[in-house]
C-alpha cells in the first residue's frame, strides 16, 4: 500500500502578516545597528565592568532578601487574616490594603526620607540617628519586602484555603495540636499551590528592584546610571543593564520551570518531591 | 450478640447529658441524653438532618456544643469546669483529649501528601513519641488487620475509596483509642466497596472495641450493634437492642424511616 501524499492547506493571510513583521523588525534593527549615535564597542566593554558586576550582586541580594523576608512576613499575615480574632485579621487586611494600594515607588522614597519625621530612635538611654540606620540599602530593602509581603500574604492565604478542610479535621481528630496540623498537614499541601506564584513573583522582583535606583541603592540600574552620568553613553549602558536583566530572568524562569515540573506535574509527583526534600533534610540533620 | 446493657454510669465510655447545638437560630440538637458502655457497639440511625453526625462530632469537640455536657471515660470533653462555669480548652488540651478518641470520616480524609505508612505512623511518632521502628511495625500489623498488606508505599490517590477508608480506620487505630467514632463511613463508597469496610468494622467490634457508628447500613446495624439509637429532628426518638428497634420499632417516626430504608 502506497502512502497518500497530502498537501496541507495554505493560510496565505498568515504569510502576509509574517512578511510584514519581518520587514518592520528588520527596518527597526537596521535603524539601531546603523545608527551613528551608538558606540557599539562600549557594550562589550561595560558588560563585565566591575561596577556593573557589583550592581548585579546587589540586585540579586535585594531579590533574595526581599523574597525571603516577604515569604515569612506574608505567611504570618496570611495566618493573621485567617484568624478568628477580628482585630488580628483586620490588621492583616489593613496592611494588605495599604501596601497594595500605594505605589512601590512612593514607598521606596518614603522609607528613604523617614528621618524627616522620625529623626531619631530612642530606646531607654540608647539613642540612634535614624539616618544611620535607614541607609539607602535598608530603605530599599524595607520597601521591597513590606510591599511584597502584602502580595505574598494573598498568595499564601489562597494556598492555605485550597487545602481541603477535611485534612485539618482529620489531623485534629488524631490529636495533632494546631501548630502540628499546620506544619505537618496543611502547609506542605498548600506549598503545591503556593510555589508557582512565588516563582513568578521572584522573577518579577528581579526587575522591580531597579526601582530602588531612585534612592541610589547601588543596584544594577543605579550603577549603570552612575556610569552614564559621567560618560553620557546612556543607551549603551541601558543595553548592558537590559542584557543582564534578561540573563537573570531567563535563568530564574528555567529554575522555576524545573521546580514546577518536579512539584506540580500531577498530584502524584508532589508528595514525592516533598518527601525527597524531607529525606534530604533528615539525612543532613542526622549527619551533622 | 451481647445481652441488654445496663445503664450504669460506672462502666460508661460516653455519657451525654442534655447536649444541645444550634447553628444560628436553627437548633440541631435539642437535648441528647445517652450512655455508651465500654465495649459496646452502638449504631446511630436517623434521617439526614436529624443531627446524628453533629452529635458525633461533639464527642471529640470538632463541633462546639451550645449546651450540655459530654464525658468520655469520665472526663468532661472540650471544657474545664471551674466554679460552675465551663471554660473551653486550648488547642493543646483538646489535642490531648482527642488522642484517645479515634474518628473515621465519610470522605476518608487521608493525608493526601503522605503515603499509607506515613498516614498511619505519623501521629504515633509525633504525638505518642513512639520510635519509627515501633510505629512502622504497628502500622504494618494494622494494614494486615484491614486487609491491605503490602500497600505501605501507596498514596491515597492510588487507592479505591474502600481501600482509603480501611487505611483511615488503621490510622485511627494506630493511636490505640479507647473509643472509635464512625461518621457515615460507607456513605461515600460505591456499593460494591461497602462490604470490605463493614468487614473491617465487624472485626473491630468482635475484638471488643467501643464503637459509635452513624450509618444507614441497617443490615450491619442489626447484625453487629448491641444497641441502636434512632434520632430525628435533634432528639433521641427510640433506643434499644438492635433487632428490637429495627425489626419491631415502637414509634411512628422510626417506622416511617425504616419503611423508606427498605
Amino acid at each position: 500500500m502506497s502512502e497518500q501524499r497530502i498537501i496541507p492547506a495554505r493560510n496565505w493571510g498568515q504569510w502576509v502578516i509574517a512578511i510584514i513583521l519581518i520587514v518592520i523588525v528588520g527596518f527597526l534593527l537596521a535603524m539601531v545597528i546603523m545608527s551613528r549615535h551608538i558606540t557599539w564597542s562600549a557594550i562589550p566593554q561595560y558588560l563585565f565592568d566591575e561596577t556593573i558586576l557589583e550592581g548585579i550582586k546587589l540586585t540579586i541580594l535585594f531579590t533574595v532578601l526581599s523574597m525571603l523576608i516577604s515569604i515569612v512576613a506574608g505567611g504570618v499575615l496570611a495566618m493573621m487574616r485567617l484568624s478568628p480574632n477580628a482585630i488580628v485579621s483586620g490588621f492583616a487586611s489593613l496592611y494588605i490594603w495599604f501596601f497594595r494600594g500605594t505605589p512601590l515607588l512612593v514607598q521606596i522614597i518614603f522609607w528613604f526620607n523617614i528621618q524627616l519625621f522620625i529623626p531619631s530612635i530612642d530606646i531607654g538611654s540608647i539613642h540612634f540617628d535614624t539616618n544611620s540606620i535607614i541607609t539607602a540599602f535598608v530603605a530599599a530593602l524595607l520597601a521591597l519586602s513590606l510591599n511584597e509581603a502584602a502580595y505574598m500574604a494573598e498568595i499564601m492565604r489562597g494556598g492555605l484555603m485550597a487545602v481541603d478542610s477535611g485534612q485539618q479535621e482529620a489531623a485534629k481528630a488524631l490529636g495533632y495540636t494546631p501548630t502540628q496540623a499546620m506544619l505537618r498537614i496543611i502547609f506542605p499541601q498548600a506549598l503545591r499551590v503556593i510555589i508557582p506564584p512565588i516563582g513568578n513573583q521572584t522573577i518579577s522582583m528581579l526587575k522591580t528592584t531597579s526601582l530602588v535606583s531612585v534612592v541610589a541603592a547601588q543596584d544594577l540600574l543605579t550603577r549603570a546610571q552612575n556610569i552614564y552620568a559621567k560618560n553620557f553613553l546612556i543607551i549603551e549602558l541601558l543595553i548592558v543593564a537590559s542584557i543582564w536583566y534578561l540573563v537573570m530572568t531567563t535563568v530564574a524562569s528555567s529554575l522555576q520551570y524545573m521546580i514546577e515540573r518536579r512539584l506540580g506535574r500531577s498530584t502524584s509527583d508532589a508528595p514525592m518531591a516533598w518527601r525527597a526534600a524531607l529525606r534530604l533534610l533528615r539525612a543532613e540533620g542526622s549527619n551533622g | 450478640m451481647t445481652q441488654q446493657p445496663e445503664f450504669t454510669t460506672s462502666g460508661a465510655m460516653v455519657e451525654a447529658l442534655d447536649v444541645r447545638k444550634s447553628f444560628g437560630a436553627h437548633e440541631v440538637l435539642k437535648g441528647i441524653n445517652l450512655t455508651i458502655r465500654k465495649g459496646e457497639v452502638v449504631c446511630l440511625l436517623g434521617p439526614s438532618g436529624s443531627g446524628k453526625s453533629t452529635f458525633l462530632r461533639c464527642i471529640n469537640h470538632l463541633e462546639r456544643m451550645s449546651g450540655g455536657r459530654i464525658l468520655v471515660d469520665g472526663h468532661l470533653i472540650g471544657y474545664n469546669e471551674r466554679h460552675g462555669l465551663l471554660y473551653e480548652m486550648s488547642g493543646k488540651e483538646l489535642a490531648r483529649q482527642r488522642q484517645d478518641i479515634g474518628m473515621v470520616f465519610q470522605r476518608f480524609n487521608l493525608f493526601a501528601h503522605h503515603d499509607v505508612l506515613t498516614n498511619i505512623s505519623q501521629a504515633p511518632i509525633l504525638i505518642r513519641g513512639q520510635s519509627r521502628e515501633q510505629a512502622f511495625a504497628r502500622a504494618r500489623e494494622l494494614l494486615k488487620l484491614v486487609d491491605l498488606e503490602g500497600r505501605e508505599d501507596a498514596y491515597p490517590y492510588q487507592l479505591s475509596g474502600g481501600q482509603q477508608q480501611r487505611v483511615a480506620i488503621a490510622r485511627a487505630l494506630a493511636m490505640n483509642p479507647k473509643l472509635m467514632l464512625f461518621d457515615e463511613p460507607t456513605s461515600a463508597l460505591d456499593p460494591e466497596l461497602v462490604g470490605e469496610v463493614l468487614a473491617v468494622m465487624r472485626k473491630l467490634a468482635a475484638d471488643g472495641m467501643t464503637m459509635l457508628v452513624v450509618t444507614h447500613e441497617l443490615a450491619f446495624a442489626r447484625e453487629v450493634a448491641d444497641r441502636v439509637i434512632f434520632m430525628d429532628q435533634g432528639v433521641v426518638v427510640e433506643e434499644g437492642p438492635a433487632r428490637q428497634v429495627i425489626d419491631a420499632p415502637q414509634h411512628e417516626r422510626t417506622k416511617t424511616f425504616l419503611r423508606r430504608m427498605h
